[in-house]
């Protein structure tokens, strides 16, 4: 077997902050071969972006990667320097950003920015950079994409704006995309435009993605795998269909058990209690403790790991299948 | 029995104001008047008295602007809707101020709707106290029964709005709502910015108040699966206008609106299995110019000639089950 095209091992990032340094991620790991559509799942503050950006080294100080490898084709980009790594962001490796104005530059056509892209990383001539650009506005489903290069991004709507950005995203045919939410705030009929994109990239071009979402639903449809985050690390992962037909972290069960589509009509939904806690005042031990039914004395110590069928798990008292059914 | 609400041809319209330059240049001619936006188009609904609607559509279809306005917080443009029977200019001033506090609105976003510098029992008791519902003296124990009704710790009403989480100052912004004793509340993406785990429990108080209460609810969301499960019946928006109207199980049954059943086959569902996504085509065309006839005809696989002429009429289709499309005739 090859190698994965991109393997994360024990990612852990640090920010600092009043109350010191604090931990935002830890022991995150994952691989993501060819073509792969990877689900990054989890309540808001659960790290799921600052995972994004540490893989595209976009961790500004005084925050900082602090341990584990982030191995892309084997070779460990945490150790490249600045400028091959600024190679690699947007050529091989793309983002794209819940904010369509975080990729496009309110000052500059479309046009302008697109054939920029293109030539800080490939010498074409402007002509041939331009007919990209136009494809790739195509291929996002852009109707007349050869007036709309000309075009402003405020004369866009936000649908719209979202698909410059991976239009933008795509100019390369990156080998990696990692997108953080990005049709969190579309409507379902032009996010359903957008997940079809994205599927044909990942099915006809062999692009992995990473899909960052707090919506299981999305990640039902879309995904291969589901990593599961809490609290900064990665609780539950595994084949898609399984851990949404039968989660065994407690988060995650509890987590699918209160959605509307589960539970009948017009009844109570079942809940989790609780909130999210502080990344900064985590509880000792598992970090879900306070929120979950299953706790014991045990823990008050960090859960031990364990991997079985595939599926990794974060958990000293996993759901066993049986319950989970 | 009258319906808690009757909203009939409703329109309203929003010109956006032209700066001093612009209006003398279209006085002298030399301009076209700034558009104007048709937020609702001909609304009538009515809502009857427990009741759960929701509203659904996407996007500046004119959810909001709907529930503003039978919240008494925006004035219609034409048509008339009637409180228990009554519209607000045909009652006398107090009744109509009454009526005015029988409907509270909750928004989406808890933070921006509470004054951060007041603390919690001042903005739990402060309207409640205006309106006579408690007294001076009954003050503190009046928020702290809003407070635990709410499902907050009344303990924690000397705190401000940012000490709280976002699901907790959602719980304060109804706290806050129920204070004044409404009968009905207009939730207009209450849910919508909560994480999964905490839209269940807000959710559940939801349903909750409602039992306990005997509240009336509009119920406005763009996520069908909540409002699935809250409504006993749903309407369907697009572009400022109703284009279905249906009990919550026969609409997710037997969505007629070729609109709707787009729309419920671009929602994720959870137990489908990897799919084929193949969306309806198209934006949503801007509500500064409608498409003519009916608003759904440039996106409609289903589209006739006719469409583009003729607005259609939404009407009758079934026990309790309006829709407007000429596929219907
Ligand atoms: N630049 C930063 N400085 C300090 N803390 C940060 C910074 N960026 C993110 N965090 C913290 O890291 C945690 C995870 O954030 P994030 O990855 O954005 O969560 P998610 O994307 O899952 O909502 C949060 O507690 C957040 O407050
Ligand atoms: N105060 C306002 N001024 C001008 N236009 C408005 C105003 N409020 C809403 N609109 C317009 O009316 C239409 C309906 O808006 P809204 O009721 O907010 O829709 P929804 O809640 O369904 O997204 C939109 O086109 C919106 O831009
Ligand atoms: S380790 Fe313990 S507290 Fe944490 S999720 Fe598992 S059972 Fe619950
Ligand atoms: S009236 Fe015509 S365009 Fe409109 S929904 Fe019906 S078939 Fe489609
Ligand atoms: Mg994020
Ligand atoms: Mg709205």
């Amino acid at each position: 077997m090859t190698a994965p095209m991109l393997e994360i091992r024990n990612l852990r990032t640090e920010f600092a902050t009043d109350a010191g340094r604090v931990t935002v991620i830890d022991e995150v790991s994952f691989t993501l071969n060819r073509g792969q559509v990877l689900g990054l799942v989890g309540e808001s503050g659960s790290g799921k972006s600052v995972t994004g950006f540490s893989i595209m080294g976009l961790i500004d100080p005084p925050g900082q990667v602090s341990g584990g490898q982030i191995l892309f084709k084997g070779e460990d980009l945490r150790t490249l320097p600045e400028p091959r790594m600024r190679a690699l962001r947007g050529n091989r490796i793309a983002m794209i950003f819940q904010d369509p104005a975080m990729t496009l530059n309110p000052v500059l056509r479309i046009d302008t920015q697109m054939i920029e892209t293109i030539l800080a990383h490939e010498k074409v001539s402007k002509t041939v950079a331009r007919d990209r650009a136009r494809d790739a506005l195509g291929m996002v489903g852009i109707p007349s994409p050869e007036e709309r290069l000309r075009a402003y991004p405020h004369q866009f709507s936000g649908g719209m704006r979202q698909r410059v950005a991976i239009a933008i995203a795509l100019l390369h045919r990156p080998d990696l995309i990692i997108a953080d939410e990005p049709t969190t705030a579309l409507d379902v009929t032009i996010q359903a435009q957008i997940l079809a994109v994205v599927q044909r990239l990942a099915r006809d071009h062999g692009t992995g993605l990473i899909w960052i979402t707090h919506d299981l639903s999305v990640i039902a449809g879309l995904a291969d795998r589901v990593a599961v985050m809490y609290a900064g690390r990665i609780v539950e992962h595994g084949d898609v269909d399984t851990v949404i037909r039968t989660p065994r972290h407690p988060y995650t069960h509890g987590l699918i058990g209160s959605l509307p589509s589960r539970n009948p009509r017009g009844q109570h939904l079942k809940q989790i209690t609780g909130t999210t806690p502080a990344i900064a005042a985590l509880p000792q031990g598992c970090a879900f403790r306070p929120r979950c039914a299953r706790a014991t004395e045990a823990c008050l110590a960090a859960p031990p790991v364990t991997q079985t069928e595939g599926r990794l798990l974060r958990c000293f008292h996993p759901v066993t299948e049986g319950e989970a059914a | 029995m009258t319906p808690r609400i009757e909203i009939t041809h409703v329109s309203k319209r929003f010109s956006r104001k032209s700066e001093l330059v612009e209006r003398l240049a279209e006085r002298a001619g030399l301009k076209a008047p700034k558009p104007v936006v048709h937020a609702l188009d001909d609304v009538s609904l009515t809502v009857g008295s427990g009741e759960v609607v929701g509203i659904v559509g996407e996007s500046g279809c004119g959810k909001s602007t709907l529930g503003r306005i039978v919240a008494g917080i925006l004035d219609a443009s034409a048509g008339e809707i009637r409180y228990k029977g009554q519209t607000l200019a045909e009652m006398p001033d107090r009744q109509a101020a009454q009526a005015r506090l029988d409907v509270q609105m909750i928004f989406q976003d808890p933070s921006s709707s509470l004054n951060p510098r007041h603390r919690v029992d001042e903005i739990v008791g402060a309207a409640a106290l205006r309106h006579g519902k408690t007294t001076r003296a009954g003050l503190a124990d009046y928020v702290a029964e809003q407070m635990r009704r709410a499902g907050l710790d009344p303990a924690m009403s000397r705190r401000f709005p940012h000490q709280f989480s976002g699901g907790q100052r959602q719980r304060i912004g109804i706290a806050r709502a129920l204070a004044v004793q409404p009968d009905m509340l207009i939730c207009d993406e209450s849910v919508a910015s909560l994480d999964v785990s905490i839209q269940a429990q807000i959710l559940n108080l939801f349903m909750d108040l409602r039992r306990d209460l005997n509240l009336t609810y509009m119920f406005i969301s763009h996520d069908l699966s909540v409002v699935e499960h809250i409504s006993d019946r749903v309407v369907v928006m697009y572009l400022g206008r109703i284009v279905e109207e249906a009990p919550v199980a026969e609409l997710f049954a037997h969505p007629a609106h070729p609109y709707t059943r787009a729309l419920l086959q671009e929602i994720p569902q959870l137990d489908t299995k990897r799919r084929h996504y193949a969306p309806i085509k198209g934006e949503i065309p801007s509500p500064l110019a409608p498409p003519s006839g009916c608003h759904f005809h440039p996106r409609c696989p289903l589209a006739m000639p006719r469409c583009a002429l003729e607005r259609p009429e939404l009407r009758q289709i079934g026990p309790a089950h309006r829709s407007a499309c000429h596929l219907n005739d």
